[in-house]
């Protein structure tokens, strides 16, 4: 079981709103998945460090860029609000 | 009917795509009410169909022009709805193609429509879909598998020739095996996953749900290669020349497999037989970290799904709530845009990655998947295909499983095949009779790295397919 609290407190990290009766059934849950995936701690420390891939460049040159503003429109129609084409957001300050 | 036989009626004008097209749409007209394969059944399938006809005539047919294909809902094309299975994603239209999307519009295919999937490919059942649950066509009262189970209920229902799903814990290889077609995740970075919507980026995958092997291979030909739109797309000179062996090696992890359910153990045990017939010298592999590989995984997807998905705040596209703040909008779109299974991966990937457990979770998921993915190396330096069930039982029923652990079991056999990164293919070995029906069973298939030829060899043995 995990405390009420820490659910609350990783639906503000997460920025979700959560319902009483869902971190009731979260508390729950979350209790036998941790448990379940506590059974890592079997591997002893520093076993074994991830190793990176082939390293090699994956950037692409910088090098015949689309024509300004070819996506700007289809953008503009899925934003939820949007000004003269701006993207419109709440003040922050 | 299969992409092999359409294309030869095709080819030799026996039929023209428009007619082929039409009788996957009265198909679809008549059975997906029932099975709810498919979110949307796009309006211009026959347009798409006369332009392959011109193209079949005009001679510069490929080896899918004219095709009719299903897509999942997490895969973009251009223009058209792509909700993966979401509200919060209800209403978003793609703004580009995904990279396979362009691969196969350049073959001529025909795009038949979306199907449904678990809400951003969580889950493992299509239960999790916002839309509704898909059904498999075997018996209507269980699930198809997930998340890509309305690809792969599709095929089984020949509502699609074949259908594009993606696989990040066994996504296309659990629903090909509880649906009875054959399903293939490529290896990891074979496919490019520009225009996928994320879900573990270490670990996502695009590939087929198809009726035949030789299906699974020509669709996987088509989409496979190198993409400068995706980093962590394999360049094409890391693909290996392949030799076509006599004599192939087919190892099984025994250890892992003792507590196989008696029924899937039979099925599995006449397969072995039947490869061994058949000239295969099966022998016994050792995977000894394989037992982590569903607490790496989940853990790891968890990471994965939560970072990714912080891009939905209903700001930027998809749904908006409006709240009294900035704040406010972000934490109600979030709370009335994503399903109960999203909610809690993100929830958990926010835990596992807190300064305090970091360590204790994600540092270790990662040193497991170290050694799981040696384990495989080790493995295929002597044998060249590792068999196992795709699943640990045939496919459930709606609702059977409504606690997300058992769910997550579920995966047993296919999460660890992802963490290494290694394509697998799941390839129909059979049916059982479960209260009076025949439920199709799977045995998946795995290689090593971009050696499918090796999975579609064996596959092909196994089918008996030329």
């Amino acid at each position: 079981m995990i405390e009420k609290k820490e659910i609350e407190e990783l639906g503000a990290l997460a920025r979700i709103k959560l319902t009483d009766k869902e971190i009731e059934g979260f508390q729950k849950e979350f209790g036998d998945i941790l448990s379940y995936i506590s059974e890592l701690s079997v591997i002893a420390r520093k076993e074994k460090e991830p190793k990176a891939g082939t390293v090699y460049n994956v950037l692409r040159e910088d090098e015949n860029p689309h024509e300004s503003g070819v996506y700007t429109d289809d953008l503009l129609q899925e934003m939820p609000q949007s000004e003269n084409g701006y993207l419109k957001v709440k003040k922050i300050l | 009917m299969t992409i092999s036989e359409a294309r030869a009626k095709l080819d030799a004008g026996d039929v023209t795509a428009v007619k082929l097209a039409q009788t996957y749409l009265d198909a679809i007209k008549k059975s997906n009410d029932d099975l709810n394969a498919y979110l949307e059944v796009f309006d211009d399938v026959l347009e798409q169909a006369k332009a392959a006809d011109k193209k079949i005539e005009k001679g510069e047919s490929g080896p899918l022009t004219g095709i009719p294909i299903g897509v999942k809902d997490n895969i973009l094309i251009k223009g058209r709805t792509a909700s993966a299975g979401s509200k919060i994603l209800e209403t978003y239209t793609a703004t580009y193609d995904a990279t396979v999307t362009k691969k196969l519009k350049d073959q001529g295919v025909v795009f038949l429509g979306r199907t449904n999937c678990d809400e951003f490919a969580m889950g493992s059942s299509t239960e999790n879909s916002a839309y509704g649950v898909t059904k498999n066509p075997h018996d209507e009262s269980r699930v198809p598998g997930g998340t890509s189970g309305g690809s792969a209920a599709a095929v089984a229902a020949e509502l699609a020739t074949v259908a594009l799903g993606s696989d990040t814990g066994g996504s296309i290889r659990q629903p090909g095996s509880f649906c009875g077609v054959v399903g293939l995740k490529p290896t990891y970075g074979s496919v490019s996953r520009s225009g996928l919507m994320a879900q573990g980026s270490s670990l996502d995958v695009i590939g087929p749900l198809a009726q035949t092997v030789t299906d699974a291979e020509t669709v996987f030909s088509a989409i496979k290669g190198h993409d400068t739109m995706d980093s962590t797309s394999v360049p094409n000179n890391l693909y290996p020349t392949v030799a076509e062996k006599k004599t192939l090696f087919m190892g099984v992890p025994r250890d892992f497999l003792k507590d196989l359910d008696p029924v899937i153990a039979a099925s599995f045990d006449d397969a072995l037989e039947k490869y061994a017939r058949i000239g295969y010298e099966v022998v016994d592999v050792d995977l000894p970290h394989i037992r982590h590989a569903l607490a790496s995984y989940y853990v790891i997807m968890f990471a994965e799904s939560s970072t990714n998905l912080s891009r939905f705040d209903g700001v930027k596209y998809g749904l908006h709530e409006e709240g009294a703040t900035l704040l406010d909008d972000y934490v109600q779109t979030r709370a009335s845009g994503f399903g109960a299974e999203v909610r809690r991966r993100i929830l958990l990937g926010t835990y596992v990655l807190s300064a305090g457990y970091y360590d204790a979770y994600y540092g270790k998921a990662t040193q497991a998947r170290e050694l799981i993915r040696e384990d495989f190396n080790g493995a295929f330096g002597s044998v060249d295909v590792i068999a196992m069930p795709t699943t640990p039982t045939p496919a459930f029923k709606i609702g059977e499983k409504n606690d997300p652990l058992s769910m997550y079991l579920a995966d047993i056999f296919t999460v660890p095949v992802s963490l290494a990164g290694n394509p697998g293919m799941s390839v129909p070995m059979g049916t059982t009779s479960v209260d009076g029906t025949e439920l199709p069973l799977g045995i998946q298939l795995v290689a090593d790295h971009l050696h499918e030829d090796r999975l579609f060899q064996a596959g092909k043995d196994f089918l008996d397919e030329k």
